[in-house]
Protein backbone atom coordinates (compact mmCIF):
# COMPACT_ATOMS: atom_id res chain seq x y z
CA UNK A 1 0.00 0.00 0.00
CA UNK A 2 1.47 3.37 -0.97
CA UNK A 3 1.83 6.15 1.59
CA UNK A 4 -1.12 8.58 1.77
CA UNK A 5 -0.61 11.88 -0.03
CA UNK A 6 -1.50 13.87 3.10
CA UNK A 7 -0.70 12.78 6.65
CA UNK A 8 -3.79 11.87 8.65
CA UNK A 9 -4.57 14.06 11.63
CA UNK A 10 -4.38 12.45 15.06
CA UNK A 11 -6.35 13.24 18.19
CA UNK A 12 -4.48 13.36 21.53
CA UNK A 13 -5.86 9.86 22.19
CA UNK A 14 -4.31 8.17 19.16
CA UNK A 15 -1.73 6.26 21.20
CA UNK A 16 -4.43 5.26 23.70
CA UNK A 17 -6.58 3.82 20.89
CA UNK A 18 -3.68 1.79 19.59
CA UNK A 19 -2.82 0.52 23.07
CA UNK A 20 -6.43 -0.62 23.45
CA UNK A 21 -6.16 -2.58 20.23
CA UNK A 22 -8.22 -0.15 18.18
CA UNK A 23 -8.39 -0.86 14.46
CA UNK A 24 -7.47 2.48 12.90
CA UNK A 25 -9.08 3.87 9.75
CA UNK A 26 -9.23 7.18 7.95
CA UNK A 27 -12.24 9.37 8.68
CA UNK A 28 -12.57 12.93 7.41
CA UNK A 29 -8.79 13.27 7.30
CA UNK A 30 -8.32 11.79 10.78
CA UNK A 31 -6.74 8.53 11.98
CA UNK A 32 -9.54 7.08 14.10
CA UNK A 33 -10.52 3.73 15.66
CA UNK A 34 -13.39 2.05 13.79
CA UNK A 35 -13.69 -0.60 16.49
CA UNK A 36 -11.79 -2.16 19.39
CA UNK A 37 -11.33 -5.89 20.16
CA UNK A 38 -14.78 -6.23 21.77
CA UNK A 39 -16.31 -5.55 18.36
CA UNK A 40 -18.93 -3.12 17.11
CA UNK A 41 -21.96 -5.18 18.16
CA UNK A 42 -20.78 -5.47 21.76
CA UNK A 43 -19.66 -1.81 21.91
CA UNK A 44 -23.07 -0.70 20.68
CA UNK A 45 -25.11 -2.88 23.06
CA UNK A 46 -22.90 -2.01 26.03
CA UNK A 47 -23.55 1.69 25.40
CA UNK A 48 -27.30 1.10 25.58
CA UNK A 49 -27.16 -1.15 28.64
CA UNK A 50 -24.25 0.31 30.64
CA UNK A 51 -21.85 2.87 29.10
CA UNK A 52 -19.65 3.54 26.11
CA UNK A 53 -16.69 5.91 25.80
CA UNK A 54 -16.03 7.81 22.59
CA UNK A 55 -13.10 9.94 21.46
CA UNK A 56 -14.73 12.82 19.59
CA UNK A 57 -11.73 15.15 19.73
CA UNK A 58 -11.71 15.34 15.96
CA UNK A 59 -14.81 17.56 16.04
CA UNK A 60 -14.20 21.26 15.39
CA UNK A 61 -14.86 24.23 17.66
CA UNK A 62 -15.35 27.84 16.60
CA UNK A 63 -15.42 30.64 19.14
CA UNK A 64 -17.76 33.58 18.49
CA UNK A 65 -17.31 36.55 20.83
CA UNK A 66 -18.58 40.10 20.86
CA UNK A 67 -21.76 42.05 21.32
CA UNK A 68 -23.21 40.78 18.03
CA UNK A 69 -22.45 37.13 18.73
CA UNK A 70 -26.10 36.07 18.91
CA UNK A 71 -27.15 38.17 15.93
CA UNK A 72 -24.29 36.80 13.86
CA UNK A 73 -25.04 33.21 14.77
CA UNK A 74 -28.71 33.77 14.10
CA UNK A 75 -28.01 35.06 10.62
CA UNK A 76 -25.93 32.04 9.67
CA UNK A 77 -27.77 29.22 11.39
CA UNK A 78 -31.32 27.93 11.17
CA UNK A 79 -32.28 27.52 14.83
CA UNK A 80 -32.98 30.51 17.08
CA UNK A 81 -29.84 31.27 19.09
CA UNK A 82 -31.58 34.22 20.76
CA UNK A 83 -33.66 31.72 22.73
CA UNK A 84 -30.62 30.25 24.45
CA UNK A 85 -29.82 31.05 28.06
CA UNK A 86 -26.32 30.94 29.55
CA UNK A 87 -25.29 27.31 29.85
CA UNK A 88 -27.63 26.05 27.17
CA UNK A 89 -26.87 24.45 23.80
CA UNK A 90 -28.98 23.85 20.73
CA UNK A 91 -28.79 21.63 17.66
CA UNK A 92 -28.72 23.74 14.53
CA UNK A 93 -27.50 23.97 10.95
CA UNK A 94 -25.42 26.25 8.77
CA UNK A 95 -27.45 26.72 5.62
CA UNK A 96 -26.90 27.82 2.05
CA UNK A 97 -29.15 30.36 0.33
CA UNK A 98 -31.13 27.38 -1.00
CA UNK A 99 -31.84 26.19 2.52
CA UNK A 100 -29.58 23.18 2.04
CA UNK A 101 -27.03 22.13 4.63
CA UNK A 102 -23.41 23.26 4.96
CA UNK A 103 -23.14 21.37 8.25
CA UNK A 104 -25.12 20.45 11.33
CA UNK A 105 -23.71 21.70 14.61
CA UNK A 106 -24.29 22.53 18.24
CA UNK A 107 -24.42 26.16 19.34
CA UNK A 108 -23.34 26.62 22.97
CA UNK A 109 -24.13 29.87 24.76
CA UNK A 110 -21.65 30.77 27.50
CA UNK A 111 -22.85 34.36 27.71
CA UNK A 112 -24.73 36.86 25.57
CA UNK A 113 -21.43 37.80 23.96
CA UNK A 114 -19.83 34.37 23.85
CA UNK A 115 -20.91 31.38 21.79
CA UNK A 116 -19.07 28.20 20.89
CA UNK A 117 -20.00 26.39 17.68
CA UNK A 118 -19.17 22.68 17.64
CA UNK A 119 -19.00 21.31 14.11
CA UNK A 120 -18.21 18.04 12.36
CA UNK A 121 -14.66 16.83 11.91
CA UNK A 122 -14.73 16.45 8.14
CA UNK A 123 -16.33 19.85 7.59
CA UNK A 124 -14.44 21.98 10.11
CA UNK A 125 -12.29 23.71 7.52
CA UNK A 126 -15.23 24.28 5.16
CA UNK A 127 -17.37 25.66 7.99
CA UNK A 128 -14.60 27.96 9.20
CA UNK A 129 -14.16 29.42 5.70
CA UNK A 130 -17.94 29.79 5.32
CA UNK A 131 -18.35 31.52 8.67
CA UNK A 132 -15.42 33.89 8.09
CA UNK A 133 -16.54 34.77 4.59
CA UNK A 134 -20.05 35.59 5.82
CA UNK A 135 -18.88 37.99 8.47
CA UNK A 136 -20.50 41.19 7.24
CA UNK A 137 -19.56 43.88 9.71
CA UNK A 138 -21.08 42.46 12.89
CA UNK A 139 -19.15 43.17 16.08
CA UNK A 140 -17.80 39.66 16.57
CA UNK A 141 -14.40 38.07 16.91
CA UNK A 142 -14.19 34.69 15.29
CA UNK A 143 -11.59 32.08 16.19
CA UNK A 144 -11.08 28.50 15.11
CA UNK A 145 -10.24 26.92 18.46
CA UNK A 146 -10.44 23.28 17.36
CA UNK A 147 -6.85 22.62 18.38
CA UNK A 148 -7.55 23.91 21.91
CA UNK A 149 -9.99 21.17 22.83
CA UNK A 150 -10.14 17.46 23.24
CA UNK A 151 -13.64 16.01 23.51
CA UNK A 152 -14.68 12.75 25.12
CA UNK A 153 -18.22 11.43 25.19
CA UNK A 154 -19.43 9.08 27.92
CA UNK A 155 -22.84 7.75 26.98
CA UNK A 156 -25.32 5.27 28.41
CA UNK A 157 -27.48 4.75 31.52
CA UNK A 158 -24.38 4.43 33.72
CA UNK A 159 -22.63 7.48 32.31
CA UNK A 160 -23.90 9.85 34.97
CA UNK A 161 -22.85 7.66 37.91
CA UNK A 162 -19.44 6.98 36.40
CA UNK A 163 -18.75 10.64 35.67
CA UNK A 164 -20.14 11.76 39.05
CA UNK A 165 -17.33 9.92 40.80
CA UNK A 166 -14.89 12.19 38.94
CA UNK A 167 -16.46 15.56 39.62
CA UNK A 168 -17.90 17.70 42.39
CA UNK A 169 -20.36 19.21 39.95
CA UNK A 170 -23.85 17.84 40.61
CA UNK A 171 -24.46 16.22 37.24
CA UNK A 172 -28.14 15.54 37.88
CA UNK A 173 -28.63 19.31 38.00
CA UNK A 174 -27.50 19.64 34.38
CA UNK A 175 -30.55 19.41 32.16
CA UNK A 176 -30.46 17.79 28.76
CA UNK A 177 -28.78 20.10 26.23
CA UNK A 178 -27.34 22.23 29.00
CA UNK A 179 -23.75 22.48 30.14
CA UNK A 180 -21.53 23.84 32.89
CA UNK A 181 -17.87 24.54 33.34
CA UNK A 182 -16.39 22.48 36.12
CA UNK A 183 -13.65 20.00 36.90
CA UNK A 184 -13.40 16.38 35.94
CA UNK A 185 -10.64 14.59 37.82
CA UNK A 186 -9.39 18.05 38.76
CA UNK A 187 -9.20 19.10 35.10
CA UNK A 188 -11.01 22.26 33.95
CA UNK A 189 -13.72 21.08 31.59
CA UNK A 190 -16.94 21.91 29.87
CA UNK A 191 -19.42 19.26 30.96
CA UNK A 192 -22.27 19.06 28.46
CA UNK A 193 -25.34 16.85 28.72
CA UNK A 194 -25.42 16.09 25.03
CA UNK A 195 -24.56 13.19 22.77
CA UNK A 196 -25.00 11.36 19.51
CA UNK A 197 -26.24 7.98 20.70
CA UNK A 198 -29.83 8.41 21.84
CA UNK A 199 -28.75 7.60 25.42
CA UNK A 200 -28.30 9.86 28.42
CA UNK A 201 -24.72 10.95 28.74
CA UNK A 202 -22.13 13.67 28.70
CA UNK A 203 -19.60 15.21 26.39
CA UNK A 204 -16.55 16.57 28.18
CA UNK A 205 -14.36 19.22 26.56
CA UNK A 206 -10.92 19.94 27.99
CA UNK A 207 -7.36 20.93 27.06
CA UNK A 208 -5.89 18.39 24.63
CA UNK A 209 -2.95 17.55 26.88
CA UNK A 210 -5.42 16.31 29.50
CA UNK A 211 -7.19 13.94 27.14
CA UNK A 212 -5.36 10.75 28.12
CA UNK A 213 -5.83 11.41 31.81
CA UNK A 214 -9.58 11.95 31.35
CA UNK A 215 -9.94 8.96 29.04
CA UNK A 216 -8.06 6.57 31.31
CA UNK A 217 -9.86 7.78 34.42
CA UNK A 218 -13.26 7.28 32.79
CA UNK A 219 -12.31 3.77 31.68
CA UNK A 220 -11.10 3.03 35.17
CA UNK A 221 -14.11 4.43 37.01
CA UNK A 222 -16.37 2.66 34.54
CA UNK A 223 -14.76 -0.73 35.30
CA UNK A 224 -13.36 -1.27 31.84
CA UNK A 225 -12.17 -4.85 31.64
CA UNK A 226 -14.96 -6.29 33.74
CA UNK A 227 -17.77 -8.26 32.08
CA UNK A 228 -20.16 -5.38 32.13
CA UNK A 229 -17.92 -2.36 32.38
CA UNK A 230 -17.66 0.67 30.14
CA UNK A 231 -16.22 -0.05 26.70
CA UNK A 232 -14.31 2.28 24.41
CA UNK A 233 -16.38 2.53 21.23
CA UNK A 234 -15.20 3.13 17.68
CA UNK A 235 -16.69 4.95 14.74
CA UNK A 236 -18.68 1.94 13.59
CA UNK A 237 -20.60 1.77 16.87
CA UNK A 238 -20.96 5.55 16.88
CA UNK A 239 -22.65 5.21 13.52
CA UNK A 240 -24.97 2.34 14.41
CA UNK A 241 -25.98 4.08 17.64
CA UNK A 242 -26.91 7.38 15.97
CA UNK A 243 -28.70 5.53 13.15
CA UNK A 244 -30.85 3.56 15.61
CA UNK A 245 -31.66 6.86 17.28
CA UNK A 246 -32.71 8.32 13.93
CA UNK A 247 -30.04 11.01 13.93
CA UNK A 248 -28.61 12.52 10.77
CA UNK A 249 -25.01 12.15 9.69
CA UNK A 250 -23.60 14.97 7.59
CA UNK A 251 -22.74 13.78 4.12
CA UNK A 252 -25.49 11.17 4.28
CA UNK A 253 -28.94 12.43 5.37
CA UNK A 254 -27.91 16.07 5.13
CA UNK A 255 -25.75 17.56 2.41
CA UNK A 256 -25.56 20.71 0.35
CA UNK A 257 -28.19 19.04 -1.85
CA UNK A 258 -30.82 18.45 0.82
CA UNK A 259 -32.95 21.12 2.48
CA UNK A 260 -33.65 21.12 6.19
CA UNK A 261 -37.34 20.53 5.55
CA UNK A 262 -36.70 17.50 3.37
CA UNK A 263 -34.51 16.08 6.15
CA UNK A 264 -37.22 16.35 8.83
CA UNK A 265 -35.29 19.19 10.45
CA UNK A 266 -38.15 21.65 10.38
CA UNK A 267 -37.91 21.64 14.17
CA UNK A 268 -34.55 23.46 14.00
CA UNK A 269 -35.76 25.77 11.22
CA UNK A 270 -37.11 28.88 12.87
CA UNK A 271 -38.55 30.80 9.95
CA UNK A 272 -40.05 33.42 12.24
CA UNK A 273 -36.89 34.37 14.12
CA UNK A 274 -35.82 36.88 11.50
CA UNK A 275 -33.75 36.59 8.38
CA UNK A 276 -31.04 33.95 7.99
CA UNK A 277 -29.22 32.50 4.99
CA UNK A 278 -31.69 30.28 3.17
CA UNK A 279 -34.75 31.52 5.05
CA UNK A 280 -36.63 32.64 1.95
CA UNK A 281 -35.99 29.39 0.10
CA UNK A 282 -37.14 27.38 3.10
CA UNK A 283 -40.23 29.52 3.58
CA UNK A 284 -41.13 28.95 -0.07
CA UNK A 285 -40.60 25.23 0.29
CA UNK A 286 -42.76 25.17 3.39
CA UNK A 287 -45.51 26.90 1.37
CA UNK A 288 -45.37 24.59 -1.59
CA UNK A 289 -44.50 21.47 0.38
CA UNK A 290 -41.42 19.28 0.03
CA UNK A 291 -41.28 16.91 -2.93
CA UNK A 292 -39.16 14.29 -1.24
CA UNK A 293 -38.76 13.32 2.38
CA UNK A 294 -36.26 11.54 4.59
CA UNK A 295 -37.76 8.31 5.92
CA UNK A 296 -36.67 5.39 8.05
CA UNK A 297 -37.18 1.77 7.05
CA UNK A 298 -36.67 -1.76 8.31
CA UNK A 299 -35.98 -4.63 5.99
CA UNK A 300 -38.68 -7.31 5.87
CA UNK A 301 -36.73 -9.74 3.70
CA UNK A 302 -33.34 -11.20 4.54
CA UNK A 303 -30.61 -8.74 3.68
CA UNK A 304 -28.92 -5.58 4.84
CA UNK A 305 -29.50 -2.28 3.04
CA UNK A 306 -26.38 -0.21 2.55
CA UNK A 307 -25.61 3.45 1.82
CA UNK A 308 -26.45 4.71 -1.65
CA UNK A 309 -28.51 1.71 -2.73
CA UNK A 310 -31.63 2.46 -4.77
CA UNK A 311 -35.08 2.46 -3.22
CA UNK A 312 -37.85 1.11 -5.45
CA UNK A 313 -41.62 1.33 -5.21
CA UNK A 314 -43.65 -0.88 -7.54
CA UNK A 315 -40.53 -1.80 -9.40
CA UNK A 316 -39.62 1.80 -10.09
CA UNK A 317 -36.50 3.53 -8.75
CA UNK A 318 -37.79 6.43 -6.63
CA UNK A 319 -35.09 7.23 -4.14
CA UNK A 320 -31.85 6.32 -2.43
CA UNK A 321 -30.62 4.96 0.88
CA UNK A 322 -28.56 7.56 2.79
CA UNK A 323 -27.51 5.23 5.60
CA UNK A 324 -28.08 1.48 5.81
CA UNK A 325 -26.82 -0.91 8.44
CA UNK A 326 -27.67 -3.58 10.98
CA UNK A 327 -29.20 -2.23 14.20
CA UNK A 328 -27.32 -4.15 16.92
CA UNK A 329 -29.66 -3.34 19.79
CA UNK A 330 -32.96 -3.66 17.96
CA UNK A 331 -31.70 -6.75 16.14
CA UNK A 332 -33.08 -5.59 12.83
CA UNK A 333 -31.62 -4.20 9.64
CA UNK A 334 -32.52 -0.56 9.20
CA UNK A 335 -31.81 2.47 7.13
CA UNK A 336 -32.77 5.99 6.23
CA UNK A 337 -33.26 7.44 2.79
CA UNK A 338 -35.14 9.86 0.60
CA UNK A 339 -38.35 8.97 -1.21
CA UNK A 340 -41.03 11.06 -2.94
CA UNK A 341 -43.59 12.38 -0.47
CA UNK A 342 -46.30 10.25 -2.06
CA UNK A 343 -44.48 7.11 -0.89
CA UNK A 344 -43.28 8.34 2.50
CA UNK A 345 -45.96 7.18 4.94
CA UNK A 346 -44.99 4.65 7.62
CA UNK A 347 -46.28 1.27 6.54
CA UNK A 348 -45.39 1.81 2.89
CA UNK A 349 -43.73 -1.22 1.31
CA UNK A 350 -40.54 -0.45 -0.53
CA UNK A 351 -37.74 -2.46 -2.03
CA UNK A 352 -34.02 -1.87 -1.72
CA UNK A 353 -31.72 -2.89 -4.56
CA UNK A 354 -29.07 -4.77 -2.60
CA UNK A 355 -26.36 -5.49 -5.15
CA UNK A 356 -28.86 -6.56 -7.77
CA UNK A 357 -31.26 -8.36 -5.45
CA UNK A 358 -34.56 -6.80 -4.34
CA UNK A 359 -34.86 -6.78 -0.56
CA UNK A 360 -38.28 -5.89 0.77
CA UNK A 361 -38.56 -3.23 3.44
CA UNK A 362 -41.19 -1.20 5.21
CA UNK A 363 -41.16 2.48 6.07
CA UNK A 364 -41.36 3.04 9.82
CA UNK A 365 -41.71 6.14 11.97
CA UNK A 366 -38.49 7.65 13.26
CA UNK A 367 -36.68 7.21 15.54
CA UNK A 368 -36.16 3.47 15.44
CA UNK A 369 -35.06 3.53 19.06
CA UNK A 370 -36.00 5.83 21.89
CA UNK A 371 -34.56 5.36 25.37
CA UNK A 372 -36.86 4.61 28.26
CA UNK A 373 -37.92 7.50 30.54
CA UNK B 1 -2.28 -14.31 16.43
CA UNK B 2 -4.71 -15.88 14.00
CA UNK B 3 -5.18 -19.60 14.15
CA UNK B 4 -4.04 -21.60 11.07
CA UNK B 5 -4.76 -25.34 11.55
CA UNK B 6 -2.27 -27.66 9.88
CA UNK B 7 -4.68 -30.14 8.36
CA UNK B 8 -6.43 -27.67 6.06
CA UNK B 9 -5.86 -26.24 2.57
CA UNK B 10 -6.02 -22.47 2.11
CA UNK B 11 -6.71 -19.95 -0.63
CA UNK B 12 -5.29 -16.48 -1.09
CA UNK B 13 -8.83 -15.16 -0.63
CA UNK B 14 -8.76 -16.44 2.95
CA UNK B 15 -10.96 -19.49 2.59
CA UNK B 16 -10.07 -22.93 3.99
CA UNK B 17 -10.88 -26.40 2.66
CA UNK B 18 -11.09 -29.64 4.64
CA UNK B 19 -11.55 -32.78 2.56
CA UNK B 20 -13.79 -35.43 4.12
CA UNK B 21 -14.44 -38.46 1.93
CA UNK B 22 -14.28 -36.55 -1.31
CA UNK B 23 -16.42 -33.73 0.05
CA UNK B 24 -14.81 -30.30 0.43
CA UNK B 25 -15.94 -28.48 3.58
CA UNK B 26 -15.32 -24.76 3.07
CA UNK B 27 -15.31 -21.66 5.25
CA UNK B 28 -13.33 -18.49 5.89
CA UNK B 29 -10.18 -18.39 7.98
CA UNK B 30 -9.61 -17.01 11.46
CA UNK B 31 -7.55 -14.24 9.88
CA UNK B 32 -10.49 -13.33 7.63
CA UNK B 33 -13.04 -13.22 10.44
CA UNK B 34 -10.66 -11.11 12.52
CA UNK B 35 -10.30 -8.62 9.67
CA UNK B 36 -14.06 -8.52 9.09
CA UNK B 37 -15.15 -7.92 12.65
CA UNK B 38 -18.57 -9.05 13.86
CA UNK B 39 -20.26 -11.07 11.13
CA UNK B 40 -23.92 -10.11 11.00
CA UNK B 41 -25.08 -11.79 7.81
CA UNK B 42 -24.05 -14.66 5.57
CA UNK B 43 -25.45 -15.17 2.06
CA UNK B 44 -25.06 -18.78 0.93
CA UNK B 45 -26.08 -20.69 -2.21
CA UNK B 46 -28.51 -23.62 -2.40
CA UNK B 47 -27.67 -27.33 -2.59
CA UNK B 48 -27.39 -28.38 -6.21
CA UNK B 49 -25.76 -25.19 -7.44
CA UNK B 50 -22.40 -25.56 -9.19
CA UNK B 51 -19.36 -23.36 -9.00
CA UNK B 52 -15.94 -23.27 -10.62
CA UNK B 53 -12.81 -22.70 -8.60
CA UNK B 54 -12.39 -19.00 -7.63
CA UNK B 55 -16.02 -18.23 -8.36
CA UNK B 56 -17.96 -16.25 -5.77
CA UNK B 57 -20.49 -18.47 -4.02
CA UNK B 58 -21.85 -15.98 -1.54
CA UNK B 59 -21.04 -13.12 0.73
CA UNK B 60 -20.33 -12.39 4.37
CA UNK B 61 -21.26 -9.09 5.93
CA UNK B 62 -19.91 -7.26 8.93
CA UNK B 63 -21.56 -4.21 10.45
CA UNK B 64 -19.74 -1.94 8.06
CA UNK B 65 -18.87 -3.97 4.99
CA UNK B 66 -19.76 -6.73 2.53
CA UNK B 67 -17.20 -9.28 1.38
CA UNK B 68 -17.65 -11.89 -1.30
CA UNK B 69 -16.55 -15.44 -0.62
CA UNK B 70 -14.87 -17.51 -3.31
CA UNK B 71 -14.75 -21.28 -3.54
CA UNK B 72 -11.17 -22.56 -3.79
CA UNK B 73 -12.37 -25.67 -5.65
CA UNK B 74 -14.93 -26.58 -8.34
CA UNK B 75 -17.98 -28.69 -7.66
CA UNK B 76 -21.61 -28.93 -6.69
CA UNK B 77 -23.07 -27.77 -3.36
CA UNK B 78 -24.07 -30.81 -1.29
CA UNK B 79 -24.94 -29.01 1.93
CA UNK B 80 -25.10 -25.50 3.33
CA UNK B 81 -24.73 -24.40 6.97
CA UNK B 82 -28.28 -23.14 7.54
CA UNK B 83 -27.55 -22.30 11.17
CA UNK B 84 -25.55 -19.28 9.99
CA UNK B 85 -28.83 -17.56 9.12
CA UNK B 86 -29.72 -17.15 12.78
CA UNK B 87 -26.23 -17.41 14.22
CA UNK B 88 -23.82 -15.63 11.86
CA UNK B 89 -21.51 -15.02 14.84
CA UNK B 90 -20.43 -18.68 14.57
CA UNK B 91 -18.16 -17.51 11.77
CA UNK B 92 -16.32 -15.33 14.29
CA UNK B 93 -16.39 -17.75 17.22
CA UNK B 94 -15.55 -20.97 15.36
CA UNK B 95 -14.48 -20.29 11.79
CA UNK B 96 -13.06 -23.80 11.25
CA UNK B 97 -15.84 -25.94 12.75
CA UNK B 98 -19.26 -24.53 13.71
CA UNK B 99 -18.69 -21.64 11.29
CA UNK B 100 -18.31 -23.89 8.22
CA UNK B 101 -20.23 -22.52 5.25
CA UNK B 102 -20.65 -25.04 2.44
CA UNK B 103 -19.96 -28.69 1.67
CA UNK B 104 -19.12 -29.37 -1.93
CA UNK B 105 -18.87 -32.53 -4.04
CA UNK B 106 -15.62 -31.80 -5.82
CA UNK B 107 -15.57 -32.18 -9.59
CA UNK B 108 -11.76 -32.17 -9.77
CA UNK B 109 -10.27 -33.57 -6.56
CA UNK B 110 -6.74 -32.64 -7.66
CA UNK B 111 -7.54 -28.95 -7.32
CA UNK B 112 -6.76 -28.98 -3.60
CA UNK B 113 -3.14 -29.70 -4.42
CA UNK B 114 -2.68 -26.24 -5.90
CA UNK B 115 -3.98 -24.58 -2.72
CA UNK B 116 -1.72 -23.22 0.02
CA UNK B 117 -0.55 -25.28 2.98
CA UNK B 118 -0.96 -23.90 6.49
CA UNK B 119 2.65 -22.66 6.49
CA UNK B 120 2.27 -21.05 3.08
CA UNK B 121 -0.97 -19.36 4.12
CA UNK B 122 0.61 -18.07 7.31
CA UNK B 123 3.48 -16.55 5.30
CA UNK B 124 0.99 -15.12 2.86
CA UNK B 125 -1.04 -13.33 5.55
CA UNK B 126 2.11 -11.95 7.17
CA UNK B 127 3.27 -10.57 3.82
CA UNK B 128 -0.12 -8.92 3.27
CA UNK B 129 0.18 -6.73 6.38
Amino acid sequence: MSAPAVELKRTPLNAAHRRLGGRMVEFGGWDMPVQYPAGTMTEHVRTRTRAGLFDVSHMGEIDVRGRDAIAFANRLTSNDASKLVDGQAQYSALTTSEGTVIDDLLVYRFAEDHLLLVVNAGTTDKDWEWIKSHHAGEHVELKNVSAEYCQIALQGPEAISILQRLTETALSDIKYYHFVTGRVDGIDSIISRTGYTGEDGFEVYAAPEKAEQLWNKMLDEGDFGSDDGVLPCGLAARNTLRLEAGMCLYGHEITEETTLLEANLGWITKLNKGDFIGRDALAKQKESGVRRKLIGFETTDRGIARDEQDILVNGERVGRVTSGSPAPFLKKNIGMGYVPVAHSAPGTSIEIDVRGKGVGAQIVALPFYKRAK
Amino acid sequence: MANVPDNLHYSKDHEWVRVENGIAVIGITDHAQEQLGDVVYVELPKPGESFSANESFGSVESVKAVSEIFTPVSGEIAEVNESLTDEPEKVNKDPYSDGWMIKMKMSAAGEVDSLLTAAEYEDFTKAEE
